[in-house]
């Protein structure tokens, strides 16, 4: 509990990260820009875990724990995401999302 | 005796069957021959045991021969009243079918094997000989009629084979298609003759059908439908199958096509012993058709009657010595159901006699004329008579036996064929006086188109060969000797004391007036073909119009073509086969386009572009918590 400082600040925060990432996300051609947005997607859910935890339910640190996790997660995620770019990139030339439509029809 | 033996009889050529056609590809071509030949010789061998065993040994003089069953299995069983048996029945007419069949296909290996010396085909030839040997076997001994309607379709299937055996032939391919299709229509016919007669006797075994005295046909002899007893019209519907298989008038179109197979074929299974299947199956089930339906023995007389006549007129006139020879077998078939359908009361029953004789002696004059003609090609390389003459200086031995053969068939003494005419024509007297003058008439024709065949081929002197004429090799020579020594010698047999309809000894006595007036006949016909073709002249009677008819076949062919083509392929199938292609198929063309054209406007959504996926996505999440929301409210 954080005096002064209501919930809802923290849900506006993470709703805004939130959107920022899936307006990057669809907006962004570039690959790793897009990886970067996923990023902040992800980290949205983590402030949103962890003020949770601290408001409503002050005593246990479930939303702790998940939000370390996530991170983890998501460091494994980027690795494997940036050699998938590598190798896109090895073929294409170019990590433009646009040139990576083969699997269509 | 152990009547077992008979199993070998039947098996042999089974397992020549099995051996050639599994391990053919490997083996070489001499070996298949030399099992198909040892297969069926020993089957020859074993058939002459019985033969000699059943007429000698096993009842005293004087007692009628009884039928035995040797083997028979219980095949299929369906309940207590639905079963079907095979087996094996030994009668007098089975016994002496056996000796024809075993003899007739020993004598027809040994020949092929020179004659199909150098053709590729020759091992799948013998092995389909011996599948035919096998079928043909099965038939004769069948003890009930399923079974011999199985095998019935069996030497159905193996004739279809061996006509086809040149198959790279379109007239060799369609010959044998021709043949399959006619006798299968015939067969239909068959069947439903089986299931109704089956029907009403609650039996397939020959023992009860023929049991004439049995309560069912006591029953249903009332019965009645387009007025005959529907008892005769099954037997007219297996009369129709016999047709079939015996070339009856109408059905025969398809054995002067069936000449495409090879010659020792055509000797084989279109002369000797598969055509004359139709004649034993009337005789098998004579007691019926005598007793419970002697309205469809008169059809069997006619119809016999009136192809031997038809056919007689047409060999007249072909020039092909294998098309000739195969209406003479189809005029020769025609007197058989003939004395088949007039033996009764009036001639003691001599038809049935006769007509089992004339088959017997038929059988030997008839592979003799076919292997004889087979030397014949083999040298000349032509079927066709206008390419030959003066052959009798090339191929003495030949000419000789063809000449023993004609003469036999052209019903001269003391050859073979004379005494079971004779009997014939006797029992046609004694009942019918009017078939008694027909076929009088179809032996002068006989005489006289064999005459022509025979000097056409064999003197005719002056035409000049390309290559060079030889008599045939030995193991072709060999069989044409034995053949023609039976030919002359196997009239002689007391047909009466061994196959009568009832089993008892019939005593059979020349009548002179008969003998007097075939023989001229015969002579007549004989001294008109020596006028008109010992020496090569002028034929101005091609031209007219009689004649053209008859060569044409009296145009039957035409117009079965006729029928099938402008009707039925016309009027009917092709129709339906619009219905079938535009509205059958039609719809199910258009389910599988419109499947197409949906298919083609939505795949556009499938673009490969992630971005557009993932807004998909996310507006579908929104629309979902919209959703949700709204019910949640």
């Amino acid at each position: 509990m954080i005096e002064g400082i209501d919930i809802t600040h923290f849900i506006v925060l993470s709703a805004s990260m939130f959107f920022l990432g899936v307006y990057g996300f669809l907006i962004r051609k570039n690959m790793i820009t897009m990886l970067m947005s996923l990023e902040l997607m992800l980290n949205s859910v983590n402030v949103n875990f962890i003020a949770f935890n601290i408001y409503l339910n002050p005593d246990f640190l479930q939303g702790h724990f998940f939000a370390l996790f996530i991170i983890g997660v998501a460091a494994a995620e980027a690795a494997l995401a940036i050699a998938i770019i590598i190798f896109l990139y090895r073929k294409f030339k170019t990590i433009n999302i646009e040139n990576s439509n083969l699997m269509k029809y | 005796m152990d009547w077992q033996l008979a199993i070998w009889v039947i098996i042999l050529p089974a397992i020549s069957f099995a051996l050639i056609s599994l391990f053919g590809r490997k083996m070489k071509a001499m070996l298949a021959a030399q099992i198909a030949v040892t297969a069926i010789s020993a089957s020859f061998v074993f058939s002459l045991i019985i033969a000699f065993n059943y007429f000698f040994n096993s009842f005293p003089p004087g007692e009628p021969y009884e039928s035995i069953i040797a083997v028979k299995w219980n095949w299929l069983n369906f309940n207590e009243s639905l079963y079907i048996d095979i087996g094996i029945l030994i009668d007098p007419i089975s016994v002496m079918m056996l000796l024809v069949i075993t003899l007739i296909s020993s004598l027809v290996h040994i020949y092929s094997i020179a004659y199909m010396l150098n053709d590729e085909g020759f091992t799948r030839y013998f092995g389909f000989l011996s599948l035919f040997s096998f079928s043909m076997l099965g038939l004769v001994v069948a003890v009930n009629i399923f079974q011999m309607y199985i095998f019935w379709e069996l030497v159905g299937l193996s004739s279809y084979l061996l006509i086809g055996h040149y198959y790279y032939k379109t007239s060799a391919v369609s010959a044998a298609k021709k043949a399959f299709i006619v006798t299968r229509f015939a067969d239909l016919g068959f069947l439903i003759g089986i299931l109704l007669l089956s029907y009403y006797t609650q039996s397939f075994d020959f023992e009860v059908i023929t049991d004439i005295n049995q309560q069912a046909y006591f029953e249903n002899a009332g019965i009645t439908f387009l007025g005959l007893s529907t008892l005769t019209w099954a037997l007219i519907l297996v009369f129709i199958g016999g047709a079939g298989k015996s070339a009856m008038f109408p059905l025969h179109i398809w054995l002067p096509d069936a000449m495409e197979g090879p010659t020792p074929v055509s000797a084989l299974i279109h002369a000797a012993t598969m055509v004359v299947a139709g004649i034993y199956l009337i005789a098998r089930m004579f007691l019926v058709y005598y007793n419970i339906a002697p309205d469809a023995l008169m059809i069997v007389a006619f119809i016999g009657a009136f192809t031997s006549l038809f056919a007689a007129l047409i060999a007249c006139t072909q020039d092909d010595i294998k098309r000739v020879l195969a209406y003479s077998t189809m005029s020769q078939l025609g007197y058989m159901m003939l004395a088949l359908g007039i033996s009764g009361e009036a001639n003691g029953h001599l038809g049935y006699t006769a007509s089992m004789f004339h088959l017997f002696t038929h059988a030997m004059f008839k592979a003799l004329l076919f292997l004889g003609a087979g030397a014949v090609i083999h040298s000349v390389h032509s079927n066709l008579m206008k390419d030959m003459g003066g052959l009798r200086k090339y191929m003495p031995l030949t000419g000789f036996t063809f000449l023993v053969a004609c003469l036999a068939i052209s019903g001269i003494p003391p050859f073979a064929g004379f005494f079971s005419k004779d009997e014939i024509l006797a029992a046609a007297y004694m009942s019918n006086p009017f078939y008694y003058y027909v076929e009088l008439l179809v032996a002068g024709l006989t005489a006289f188109y064999m005459f022509r065949l025979y000097f056409k081929i064999f003197w005719n002197d002056g035409k000049i060969y390309n290559t060079k004429i030889h008599e045939a090799p030995s193991l072709m020579t060999i069989p044409l000797i034995i053949l023609a020594v039976l030919s002359i010698i196997t009239g002689f047999i007391p047909f009466g004391e061994y196959v009568t309809y009832n089993g008892e000894i019939l005593e059979t006595d020349f009548h002179l007036n008969i003998i007097l007036s075939s023989v001229f006949v015969a002579m007549l016909g004989i001294f008109i073909a020596h006028r008109l073709y010992k020496n090569k002249r002028d034929m101005s009677l091609n031209t007219s119009f009689l004649y053209s008819i008859i060569e044409n076949k009296f145009y039957v062919d035409k117009l079965y073509l006729f029928v099938t083509r402008a009707i039925i392929f016309k009027k009917v199938s092709a129709p339906l086969a619009w219905f079938d292609r535009h509205i059958v198929d039609g719809s199910m063309n258009g389910i599988a386009r419109l499947t197409n054209r949906i298919s083609e406007i939505i795949k556009v959504s499938q673009s490969g572009q992630l971005q557009q996926y993932l807004l998909v996505f996310i507006s579908g999440a929104f629309v979902l918590l919209l959703i949700i929301i709204y019910i949640t409210q």
